[in-house]
This record gives C-alpha cells, sequence and structure tokens, in this order.
C-alpha cells in the first residue's frame, strides 16, 4: 500500500496518459477502421484490394515494431517533427483501425441481406445503403467484439512505455529510479487495469449491448 | 462478383467502377511512391547505410536471434494450449473447488497487459528475492499466462456450442465426466474452434515481440543494436524494415500451415456431422 500512496502523483499522471493515449486512438481507430470495413465491402475492385493489403500487413507486424519505427525510424526520414506521444498514438489507431475494421466488417456480414435489397429497391446508391442502413445496424451488434479491440488498445497502450511516452507501463522504471520495491508497485499496475477492464469497460459494454440491442 | 451491398454493375456503375479503380490506385501509389521518396531522399537507399548486413556476423546473429523468437513462440504456444485445456477442464468441472479459481485466473490474467505480467516475472520477482529469472523465462510465462487464459475461452466456448446430444451420450454409456470433456466433447471442440485458435497463435508469434521491452535477446533487439551502429550511419530505418519482412513473412507461413490443417480437419469434419446427423 505505501509504494502507491508514497507515489500517488506518479500513479495517477501514468493511468493519466494511458487514459489519454487510449482515448484518442480509439477515436482515430474508430474512424479509420469503418472507412477501412467500406473500403472492404465497396464495389470498385481496387478499394476492396487497398483494404485488404492494409489489413493484412499491418495485422500481421507486431505492434512493438510498429510503435519502433514511428518512434525510432520516422525521425530519420527528415519529416516534420512528432513527440513520442503523437507518435504513439499514430501507431496505435493504425494498428487497431485494423482490428476495427475487421470487426465492423463481421458486423455488415450480420445484417440480414433484405435490409440492403430494400435500401437498393428504393433506389439508394452504395454508399448511402451502406451509411444510412447497413452501418447503423452493424455497429449494434459489433459492441461486444469491438470492446474486445479497445480492451486489447487500453493494454497496448503500456507498449507505448518502452518508446518514451510516460504512461502506466513507465511507472516501473520510475520507481526503480526511485528505490522503491518493484513487486508491490507492479502488482498495484495490474490491480488498476483489472479494474479499469472488468470494473469500467466490461460493465459498459453489457450496458451497451443491453441498450443497442437489435430485435431480429 | 455479386455482393450483397450492391447490384451487378450496369453500364453506367461499370465506368464509376473505373474510375474509383484508378482514384484507389492513384492515392495508393502516390503514399507508397512518398514514402519511398523520402527514404530515397533521406538516404535509407544508399549502400553505405545497407552494409552492415553484408556481413556474414551480422547474418549469422539475425538468424540466432529469429531462433530465439521461433524457441520463444515454440514454448508459448506449447504452454498456452495446454493452461488453456486445464482452465477450460476447471471451469466446466462439476467442482465448485476448480470452477471458481479458474474463472478467476481466466478473467483477471486477461484483464493485464502482457507486457505488465512480463515486468512482474523480471523486473518484480528478482526484486522479492526470487533467482534465476531469465529474459526469456519472464516473456514464455507472460504469454503463457494470458494467451492460457484467452484458449481457455475459446475451448470452452467450443465445447458449450457442441450439441447437448453429444454429453449426454457419452455419460449414458457409462463414461466418467472427465473422460466425456477428454475423449468426447474436446475434440470436436478443437475442430470447430480451430481457426480461433490459430489466430491466437499468431497473436502469440507476434507478441514475442515484446521481448524487446524487457532486454529479450530476440530479432527485434538485435535490429535496435544494429540500428545504434553510427560508424555505418544509424540503420535504424533499414533495420526496423528487414525485421518487418521478416515478421510478416513468420507470420504468413504460421497462417499459411493454419489454412492448410484446417481445410484437411473441416473435411473431416464434414463426415462427423453426417454420422451424427443419421444418428440423430
Amino acid at each position: 500500500m505505501n509504494v502507491l500512496t508514497d507515489n500517488s502523483e506518479l500513479f495517477l499522471n501514468g493511468f493519466k496518459t494511458t487514459l489519454v493515449l487510449f482515448v484518442i486512438s480509439a477515436f482515430f481507430a474508430l474512424i479509420l477502421g469503418t472507412i477501412v470495413a467500406g473500403m472492404r465491402v465497396s464495389p470498385a475492385p481496387a478499394m476492396r484490394a487497398a483494404g485488404t493489403f492494409y489489413v493484412n500487413a499491418v495485422r500481421n507486424t507486431p505492434l512493438t515494431l510498429i510503435l519502433a519505427f514511428f518512434a525510432l525510424g520516422y525521425p530519420r526520414l527528415g519529416l516534420p517533427y512528432i513527440d513520442f506521444m503523437t507518435a504513439a498514438i499514430i501507431g496505435l489507431s493504425l494498428y487497431t483501425a485494423t482490428y476495427v475494421s475487421e470487426a465492423i466488417r463481421s458486423g455488415i456480414n450480420t445484417v440480414s441481406v433484405g435490409q440492403s435489397e430494400a435500401a437498393r429497391a428504393i433506389g439508394l446508391p452504395f454508399m448511402q445503403t451502406l451509411t444510412l442502413i447497413v452501418l447503423p445496424q452493424a455497429f449494434r451488434s459489433v459492441v461486444p467484439p469491438l470492446f474486445s479491440v479497445f480492451i486489447a488498445l487500453l493494454k497496448n497502450t503500456t507498449v507505448a512505455a518502452g518508446f518514451s511516452v510516460a504512461e502506466a507501463g513507465a511507472i516501473r522504471a520510475t520507481l526503480s529510479e526511485r528505490g522503491e520495491p518493484l513487486l508491490p508497485g507492479l502488482l498495484w499496475v495490474a490491480l488498476i487495469f483489472v479494474v479499469l477492464v472488468l470494473g469500467i469497460l466490461t460493465p459498459l459494454q453489457r450496458y451497451l449491448e443491453k441498450k443497442w440491442k437489435v430485435a431480429r | 462478383m455479386s455482393s450483397v451491398l450492391f447490384d451487378v454493375p450496369g453500364p453506367k456503375a461499370r465506368t464509376r467502377n473505373v474510375y474509383l479503380n484508378v482514384l484507389t490506385a492513384v492515392v495508393v501509389v502516390g503514399i507508397i511512391a512518398f514514402i519511398l521518396f523520402r527514404f530515397y531522399e533521406s538516404g535509407q537507399f544508399t549502400a553505405k547505410i545497407w552494409e552492415i548486413f553484408t556481413f556474414p556476423r551480422v547474418q549469422q546473429k539475425i538468424v540466432e536471434a529469429i531462433g530465439a523468437t521461433l524457441s520463444a513462440f515454440a514454448v508459448a504456444a506449447v504452454g498456452s494450449l495446454v493452461l488453456g485445456i486445464v482452465l477450460a477442464f476447471g471451469r466446466l468441472s462439476e467442482s465448485k473447488w476448480a470452477r471458481v479459481p479458474s474463472y478467476w485466473f481466466t478473467e483477471v490474467f486477461r484483464a493485464v497487459p502482457v507486457l505488465i505480467l512480463m515486468m512482474i516475472m523480471y523486473y518484480g520477482l528478482p526484486s522479492a528475492g526470487v533467482k534465476g529469472i531469465t529474459p526469456f523465462i519472464a516473456v514464455a510465462i507472460g504469454l503463457i499466462l494470458y494467451n492460457g487464459s484467452v484458449l481457455a475461452e475459446v475451448f470452452r466456448t467450443g465445447i458449450e456450442s457442441l450439441p447437448k446430444g453429444q454429453r449426454e451420450a457419452g455419460l449414458a454409456i457409462g463414461l466418467s465426466h472427465g473422460q466425456v470433456l477428454r475423449t468426447i466433447l474436446l475434440p470436436q471442440a478443437v475442430r470447430s474452434m480451430l481457426p480461433v485458435i490459430i489466430a491466437q497463435l499468431v497473436v502469440i508469434l507476434k507478441d514475442t515481440a515484446l521481448g524487446f521491452l524487457i532486454t529479450y535477446n530476440e530479432v527485434l533487439y538485435y535490429a535496435n543494436f544494429l540500428g545504434s551502429q553510427g560508424k555505418y550511419g544509424f540503420p535504424v530505418v533499414p533495420a526496423l524494415m528487414v525485421t518487418a519482412v521478416i515478421y510478416v513473412g513468420l507470420c504468413l507461413i504460421l497462417s499459411g500451415i493454419a489454412k492448410l490443417v484446417e481445410s484437411k480437419m473441416s473435411s473431416r469434419v464434414k463426415i462427423v456431422k453426417t454420422k451424427v446427423g443419421m444418428a440423430g
């Protein structure tokens, strides 16, 4: 308990950064993922191919490598400067977007054929069929997989600690500098993650799932 | 190609698709060209910066690093599968003393980030007096605890989605609860959940790269070391490119093997299913 109370500012700042990283990356991943999912079901073959290539390439690359590229490789390319926090947000968003797009695409497949047939029958073009009819229903049925993706994102933010972002995963390094006992400190970090995932995100998922349930 | 979301294209839609195809191609080629141009401009394609990869010693070290990645993967994959089966049996057991701990074990270890688990192993335990924790052990145990818990849920879902008659028939011919689980339910569950199990194995392979952050000497760790060689012009970007090719290659090989096994297995499952149908 002492480790937590003596270093409360360290834990607070660490988890604050983690949550900021999580919320911003989740926002961009959701937008990018939806666009990629749309591309993967579009009528133009080149768009489908581009979406598939992006998803397959990024999903087979470790997140650590993607973050390493943006934190260590990017500064060597002579492009505009980005700080480590931005680098981590870009890496996490690009990585998570592939999982979001797969979740949404599976949701699109669960929307019954009659819905899009009816939409086409009244003359809606592809974009309107997708955005007005299919996606709103797809989003409801993908609440559970989408939440697993976001829970994974919350846990993945710890990887950014390895690339100079002072968030929850980096608490260990500071504790070690201060000569605090490491095992209790790390167990507290683990416990806070358990509370965030099982105490907040999972109940929220159950609530949204119930609220947005589609009657079929 | 007929899809749910659009009709078979007519003449107008075909022209529009051509425009969309060209537009996408231009954008994609543009992005790739820009990246390559930046690489070229900042000197990532000069012979000097790639020179380090021509040394046999470096090549040998890269092969060793791939070996380290693969050995961590192999140990973690086998361990996760075993732990997953044990935990799934625990959760489906008739005894409360096995059910409750297995439930909390899977819930808690799925909620803790793998990196934190590895840090607890590598930095936490030695500070509390536990000796002999190498980075390899920390990486393997961290991966086993997390992926074992995930796989336990996969096995359990697979077993619970089987028709009830399977279990009842097993019990009716006098098998014990444990025998029914082991010999009747698990083999069928593994077949039906194979795609998910394989996807989790790919996750294990990718997550071995987390070892980089706790000084495990795997591919990314060695690439980072190469990147810091000032004598050869800090080849960070070339080293990361090589690493990316290695990882994507390994993952694609694993997925390829998985597809092969899956197609063989699924042909057998069909036979099982028709038999079940006839019996019912």
